[in-house]
């Protein structure tokens, strides 16, 4: 079947099973790689992108099933004012370690950050608790999330201890 | 890359030893200019003595210097996530004293001739490289300084370095490294055992935070995993193994999957009966990975599952309950008379511990890209170990070694997984039979249920306290899995496990069990699992005896002493300093306000101390529980030793966070359970990693000392798992002895 693609502002011709995820329409036929594979089964959001601006799970969306649906990855995401505030927090934090998480991690921060422009600390847990990160990034995702927002650093949770 | 001879040391006939004429090169750098080459024969490491630090290979360095000023260095060693592709540069720029922002650092392919061994493992990097990398940078900077002093014909003494500058003092005249940089390519090399290294109260880069060199292309999603590599022509494979280990294929509906939309190729691979090899499957290859991955669900086969299907969980442990109370089989460490001791004192306490096996669970699913043609192959692969993977697909495939390339991709994780192999001799075998280049992706499942597991492990322990609260006799039977004597991968013990030697009577032995499971190393093998078991039971003694469980931490280990490490299977073990551990143990005591603080109910503080990697480590967790038993980590302090130096602070915090919450997150959920010779779990619904909602915030503490500096990859982790559980005890009354922790044997209902 033929599919016509928006992603990063461009609409792209691709060639693909209808079933096919949007994940592997993007890594395989689109070739951007950043956005990444770790579970096929939206558990632990590697594969994150924005679908009309909306954080998602790329391995469970269907080429058939994205119409007209305005796609954005990792590799796009630094257009936008928010997304270049959030990956330079991620820089400016030395957030990454193995670093393989760290697009959906972003992709979800910059979903947060362009709803709420001051999360707490409970909002964090809410939007970024889909995105697994192995190495266990996490108290620098969350100081990344609050330099990009402008906020003290400081994690509120456990403040006595 | 250049080949090197790596042949014996020649003397000219004046009888000096003198470098190799192949020592530096300067050469045609692209764009025009010249470079400025080293190849530093690593003389004086490894070298002249084979069995240094079990490092017997020659290591070097490879610097650049464009006209420019640029500096190049390459990276030797796997990236994993652990910072050393920052890290071992900025020893060879502290010393060659560069401008590190004017630094780019390249990648090595796997060339053992050239860098010596090149691996991920053990925490090893920082004491095998700490010395030998400055020393490179050291020679660099010796010679730039020659050339010079040459140019200004002043004596090298007179010349200073800074940033990428020689200066000469007296008469203020400067020189920049890249204009010194032909000059100096054509000197001879200094011989790396004089070359004078740096006070290191000058060091500019040693000790300062540095951020990640691949962190702007990681934040932009710009391919640079084994998962990313995309080679022209390229097809897609999955390969199918049996999920009972060591099971074989007899029979599979290739044809049906041959016909499946964008298969090219299906077909059965025998295998051998190595695991870290090339085992028995199916392997499906497509024009896409989605299209191999889907024709996948269509394929039946007819297994062999052979004897390891007779194995499970649940037997392995009633095995265990059985052989526990029987005299061990073997014997590991005996001191003084345990069973009178035991007799004679006031109070014995008695614990049966247990742990499961684990899998790495790296993000990144194992894959391989490779290509083989004729007698060559040319690999790319996220691979801790490459050069073990070499010689595994150069045996299995019948190839030279030297006629195979090996590009060592960035790790989306390794934690151990990927110092095994087996996914790359599996792209070799698949593309040399598809005749072409092929790219072979793991799903989940594959990964989970086809690991090396961190291997499960069952204590029996006595304890003796006199009537004063001393330990004074103290026995571990060990109930863990091999054949013939010898522990399977990574399921060991060793004799100075502690309280060993701070004990006056102490028995230590083990009653090994057939294991048909894969197991292999995990961050911190064997201590991740030992220090919960052992960390864990002296703490039930700080309880038994009345004591502050800190305090009586203190007093086991004494006055300030050394122990030389027992001579093992893979070389003497470390020296373990009580000194050391009892300095980070007071720290980390002050740091988390221990002993002070009133807390709320079914909260509670609990600590640990372990030392392993070379590194000393004490922790302390705070944790709370609810009433449905769900555990949540508050906070978790760490106090740490790790040498005279933190090379790179930001990394090393870094380190340090994750591999804190990476033990308290197989604490709190995970295991691999097997049954029927399979792995159950398969995915991050059974096999949950902890998430940010869960994730404590970490507090950091080093104290320096004087000694050589060691590695952080690892050593961070094993405390926290029992500092957890003994937070568990104080927050509930509960001791937590199995793993992973159960709520419902926490909740109040």
């Amino acid at each position: 079947m033929k599919y016509s693609v928006r992603v990063n502002g461009a609409v792209q011709a691709v060639e693909a099973d209808a079933d096919t995820p949007l994940l592997w329409v993007l890594r395989d036929k689109l070739h951007l790689k950043g956005t990444k594979f770790g579970c096929g089964t939206g558990m632990c959001g590697a594969c994150t992108v924005h679908l009309n601006g909306a954080a998602t799970r790329s391995c469970l969306i269907s080429i058939a099933s994205l119409g007209s649906g305005v796609v954005t990855t990792i590799e796009g995401i630094g257009k936008t004012p928010v997304g270049k505030k959030v990956q330079q927090a991620w820089l400016d934090i030395d957030v990454v370690q193995c670093g393989y998480c760290q697009a959906g991690q972003i992709m979800s921060a910059t979903a947060l950050l362009t709803k709420n422009i001051k999360p707490s600390d409970a909002d964090i847990d809410r939007a970024m608790a889909g995105n697994i990160c192995r190495c266990a990034t996490y108290s620098r995702i969350r100081s990344a999330i609050k330099l990009a927002a402008g906020l003290p650093m400081t994690d509120s949770r456990g403040a006595d201890a | 890359m250049k080949a090197f001879d790596s042949g014996p040391e020649k003397s000219d006939d004046s009888g000096i030893m003198h470098a190799r004429r192949a020592f530096l090169q300067a050469s045609a750098a692209i764009g025009g200019g010249l470079l400025l080459e080293f190849m530093l024969p690593m003389r004086g490491f490894g070298r002249t003595n084979p069995n240094a630090a079990g490092d017997g290979g020659i290591l070097g360095a490879y610097v650049r210097i464009s006209p420019d000023g640029l500096v190049t260095i390459t990276s030797k060693n796997p990236e994993i996530g652990q910072g050393i592709k920052t890290m071992l540069p900025m020893l060879i720029a502290e010393e060659l004293d560069a401008d590190w922002s004017k630094v780019r650092i390249d990648q090595a392919l796997s060339d053992p001739a050239t860098y010596g061994r090149q691996f991920a493992g053990g925490s090893r990097a920082t004491p095998l490289n700490w010395e030998p990398m400055r020393r490179v940078g050291a020679a660099a900077r010796q010679m730039l300084v020659l050339a010079a002093a040459q140019t200004w014909a002043v004596p090298p003494g007179e010349c200073q370095t800074s940033l990428g500058v020689v200066r000469h003092a007296p008469s203020g005249r400067t020189l920049t490294y890249g204009a010194l940089a032909s000059k100096a390519a054509v000197l001879a090399a200094p011989d790396l055992k004089t070359v004078t290294l740096k006070d290191p109260k000058d060091f500019r880069i040693i000790g300062t935070p540095q951020r990640g060199v691949d962190s702007p292309a990681v934040v932009t999603g710009m391919p640079l995993f084994g998962i990313d590599v995309d080679v022209p022509g390229m097809r897609h494979a999955v390969f199918v193994k049996c999920p009972v280990f060591g099971g074989t294929v007899n029979h599979a509906n290739l044809d049906a999957i041959r016909a499946a939309p964008g298969v090219s190729h299906a077909f059965i691979v025998s295998g051998g009966q190595t695991f870290d090899g090339l085992v028995s499957g199916v392997a499906i290859v497509a024009d896409s990975w989605w299209a191999a991955a889907k024709a996948r669900r269509k394929l039946e086969v007819d297994w062999n599952e052979g004897p390891t299907a007779a194995q499970d969980s649940a037997g392995f442990a009633t095995q265990a309950a059985a052989l526990g109370p029987q005299p061990p089989a073997q014997s590991i460490a005996r001191d003084g008379d345990v069973d009178a001791a035991l007799a004679s004192a006031a109070h014995v306490i008695e614990a049966a511990y247990s742990y499961p096996f684990l899998a790495h669970a790296a993000l990144e699913p194992q894959n391989c890209t490779a290509h083989v043609q004729g007698t060559k192959a040319e690999i790319w692969a996220p691979t801790q170990n490459p050069d073990s993977g070499r010689k595994i697909v150069a045996k299995t495939l019948g190839l030279a070694e030297a006629d195979i390339t090996i590009h060592m991709m960035r790790c989306g994780g390794g934690f151990g997984r990927r110092l095994m192999n087996d996914y790359m001799v599996e792209a070799a075998w698949i593309s040399r039979e598809v005749g072409g280049p092929v790219k072979l992706l793991w799903d989940r499942e594959d990964d989970l249920r086809h690991d090396f597991y961190r291997p499960a492990g069952f204590h029996f322990f006595k304890g003796g306290l006199d009537s004063t609260g001393t330990l004074v006799a103290f026995r571990d039977h060990f109930i863990s899995f091999g054949a013939g004597g010898k522990f399977a991968n990574s399921a060991g013990l060793q004799a100075a496990e502690f309280p060993a030697r701070f004990v006056p009577n102490l028995d230590l032995g083990t009653t090994l069990i057939e294991l048909g499971i894969p197991t292999g190393p995990m961050r911190a093998p064997g201590s991740n699992a030992l220090a919960f078991a052992f960390q864990s039971f002296i703490d039930e003694l700080a309880f038994a005896a009345g004591r502050d469980p800190v305090q009586f931490r203190l007093d086991l280990l004494g006055p300030p002493r050394v122990y030389a490490g027992f001579p093992g299977p893979n070389g003497p073990a470390p020296d373990f300093d009580s000194g050391r551990m009892r300095a980070v143990l007071e720290r980390v005591a002050e740091r988390s306000a221990w002993g002070t603080r009133s807390l709320p109910a079914r909260s509670g503080l609990g600590a640990a101390f372990y030392f392993s990697h070379l590194g000393y480590f004490a922790e302390v967790v705070r944790a709370s529980v609810d009433a449905r038993g769900s555990v949540r980590v508050d906070k978790v302090w760490v106090a740490a030793d790790i040498g005279s130096h933190v090379i790179n602070p930001l990394g090393a915090e870094n380190q340090v966070q994750g591999a804190a919450i990476d033990g308290i997150s197989a604490a709190l959920g995970q295991a691999i359970t097997i049954e029927r010779g399979r792995a159950v779990q398969g995915n991050f619904d059974d096999y949950p990693l902890l998430r940010i909602d869960r994730a404590p915030p970490v507090d950091l503490h080093f104290v320096i000392s004087d000694n050589p500096p060691t590695g952080l990859g690892e050593p961070a982790l094993p405390p926290v798992i029992p500092a957890l559980c003994n937070a568990i005890f104080a927050a509930t009354g509960k001791r937590i002895r199995k793993l992973p922790i159960d709520p419902a044997e926490l909740s109040l209902a």
